[in-house]
């Protein structure tokens, strides 16, 4: 027997061992880069920077976690980050539900291919090119100002959370509309032939079974705006969001410490989150 | 259910209404691409292709154009690697701490990409003091892009199941034997489609990139950030702009190609 062979039949017999080999290069990397990264990141919020050398010194202080808590400019940018992450998601959601609705539903299998290579392209095509997109609408003589005769809202918060839900848009799109996909017509018609009304229907039927999909949706749209700083930059005007306030931090600014205890803000936000919908099955539908 | 006429009437309406605000502003790209307006005035002030010509000569553009298809390529030959060999351990074997690793996969897409950016930026410069590169911003790209991998994967071995292999198993064939002959060719297809999808996250990826590049290394993404507030650029953004969209229907299209053939051989 040689060394191949005896190798493959002791994997066969030994589930624990094939376990781990699977799993050893996957959790090391994932491990090493993502969790220690994420605790250093914690850790690093509890120094400080030496005002005079801008060197990160290993001294341990909740100053710049109190700084981050209590600071009003802080908390502003964290009440505004968080309205616009939900305004964003509401907006996604509800162009997203009838839009999947005929996608699924509605139309023909033709038409629902074409449909979703259509919603499919702006998702490939590139985000900057996206919100630069909108930025040469809304542009001072651009085609907002044109098509409104001067009264475009032009740049600011409005104008970036329309980008963000522009953006976000096919991340909500798909995975609504794979859920749909999967509430089977024949309970529909079920439904309708008991005698409910459509909108019973909807509410009894497709809604709890499209639940898990509709947060799924949501976790995206919500996180990537909590963290964004660049649409905000290209069509917000002087506004900040937290996104902002950590990259400021990091470069100009050079407090590495300060800029850690910010990212901890959307870092609890998130794992709030998580943990809240962890139950609806969401994280199954990403 | 039975939807009445004038309901789905009003579907279609709203869902070509919305398909319309969405390619609006992508067609705005275009036509600006053409105009002599360098500030993007509408409508256009007069139409030329001088910003057409520059564009494919822009050396800046160009190599940024290759350096993002390097990490890419890199970040996406990394993420299936690793997308793979964890899916088929969730999969097909249950153990403790299963639901721990599979929130594990799914955290760096999760969590925003400023999170992601700074937590390796730190660790990059202050834990392991490596200087920030190509190579930094591949193993950040790595690090996101194997859910993707992950996730189209699971999807598939759970609609094969494990006949398949079993049968081999009965027959004779060694563990690697199964996998080259039996559950690597049920995977293709998938492995092309979440590694097509982790090419085009890596690709477009401007948020951690920035806090992981070092100097001197300019992805396009990057390069386009750059050029975006700069007067006499901002028609030749419009111009890539353009070319990333149409360049961005061959994957689809091939993606398309090949879930339609599954769905015939399902």
């Amino acid at each position: 027997m040689t060394a191949a062979r005896r190798a493959s039949a002791y994997l066969t017999t030994h589930a624990r061992t094939r376990l781990a080999l699977l799993l050893a290069a996957p959790l090391t990397w994932l491990v090493l880069v993502y969790v220690v990264a994420l605790a250093a990141l914690l850790v690093t919020a509890l120094w400080t920077v030496d005002s005079f050398t801008g060197e990160i010194t290993q001294t341990w202080t909740l100053d710049n976690i109190v700084t981050v808590v209590t600071g009003a400019l802080y908390q502003a940018v964290t009440l505004r980050t968080i309205a616009v992450a939900l305004l964003v998601t509401v907006i996604d959601i509800a162009v997203a539900l009838p839009i999947a609705f005929f996608m699924a539903k509605v139309a023909s299998p033709r038409l629902q291919r074409v449909l979703v290579v259509a919603v499919l392209m702006p998702l490939w095509a590139s985000y900057l090119v996206k919100a630069y997109a909108w930025r040469s609408v809304l542009a001072e003589g651009g085609v907002a100002d044109w098509a409104t005769g001067g009264n475009s809202p032009g740049f600011g918060l409005p104008a970036t959370i329309m980008t963000l839900a522009y953006l976000w848009l096919p991340y909500v799109i798909l995975p609504i509309y794979a859920g749909l996909e999967r509430v089977p017509d024949s309970l529909l018609e079920a439904s309708s032939d008991l005698g409910a009304p459509t909108a019973q229907t909807l509410r009894l039927i497709v809604l709890p079974m499209l639940w898990p999909a509709i947060i799924a949706g949501s976790i995206f749209s919500f996180s990537l705006s909590l963290g964004d700083y660049i649409t905000v930059n290209i069509v917000g005007g002087a506004n900040q969001l937290l996104g902002n306030l950590v990259y400021t931090n990091v470069g100009a600014a050079n407090n590495l410490p300060l800029a850690a205890a910010i990212a901890l803000v959307p870092i609890v936000i998130m794992f709030v989150y998580l943990g809240a919908v962890r139950r609806t099955g969401a994280l199954e539908n990403l | 259910m039975r939807l009445s006429t004038p309901a789905r009437v009003i579907l279609g309406a709203v869902t070509a209404l919305v398909l319309a605000v969405v390619y609006l502003p992508l067609l705005v790209v275009l036509a600006n691409s053409f105009s002599t307006s360098r500030n993007l005035a509408w409508p256009p002030p007069g139409l030329t292709l001088e910003w057409w010509g520059r564009a494919f000569r822009s050396q800046g553009a160009l190599d940024a154009l290759l350096t993002s298809v390097q990490i890419a390529l890199a970040a996406t030959a990394v993420a299936l690697v690793l997308g793979t060999l964890i899916s088929l351990a969730l999969q097909r074997q249950a153990f403790f701490g299963r639901d721990a690793v599979s929130l594990l996969v799914i955290l760096p897409i999760a969590l925003p990409g400023i999170v992601t950016g700074i937590a390796l930026n730190n660790a990059f410069r202050t834990i392991l003091d490596v200087r920030l590169g190509i190579a930094t911003i591949i193993v950040a790209h790595a690090t996101f892009c194997i859910v993707t991998v992950f996730n189209n994967v699971l999807a598939r071995l759970r609609r094969t199941g494990t006949n398949l292999e079993e049968a081999s198993a009965d027959l004779g064939a060694g563990v690697w034997t199964t996998f080259r002959l039996v559950t690597f060719p049920q995977l293709r297809s998938a492995l092309f489609a979440g590694g097509l999808l982790a090419f085009a996250l890596s690709f477009d990826e401007i948020i951690v990139t920035t806090f992981t590049t070092g100097s001197g290394v300019t992805t396009l993404p990057i390069w386009i950030l750059d050029n975006l507030f700069r007067p006499n650029q901002a028609p030749i953004v419009s111009v890539i702009a353009v070319v990333l969209v149409v360049i961005s229907i061959l994957p689809i299209s091939i993606a398309q190609r090949i879930g339609g053939a599954e769905q015939v051989t399902k």
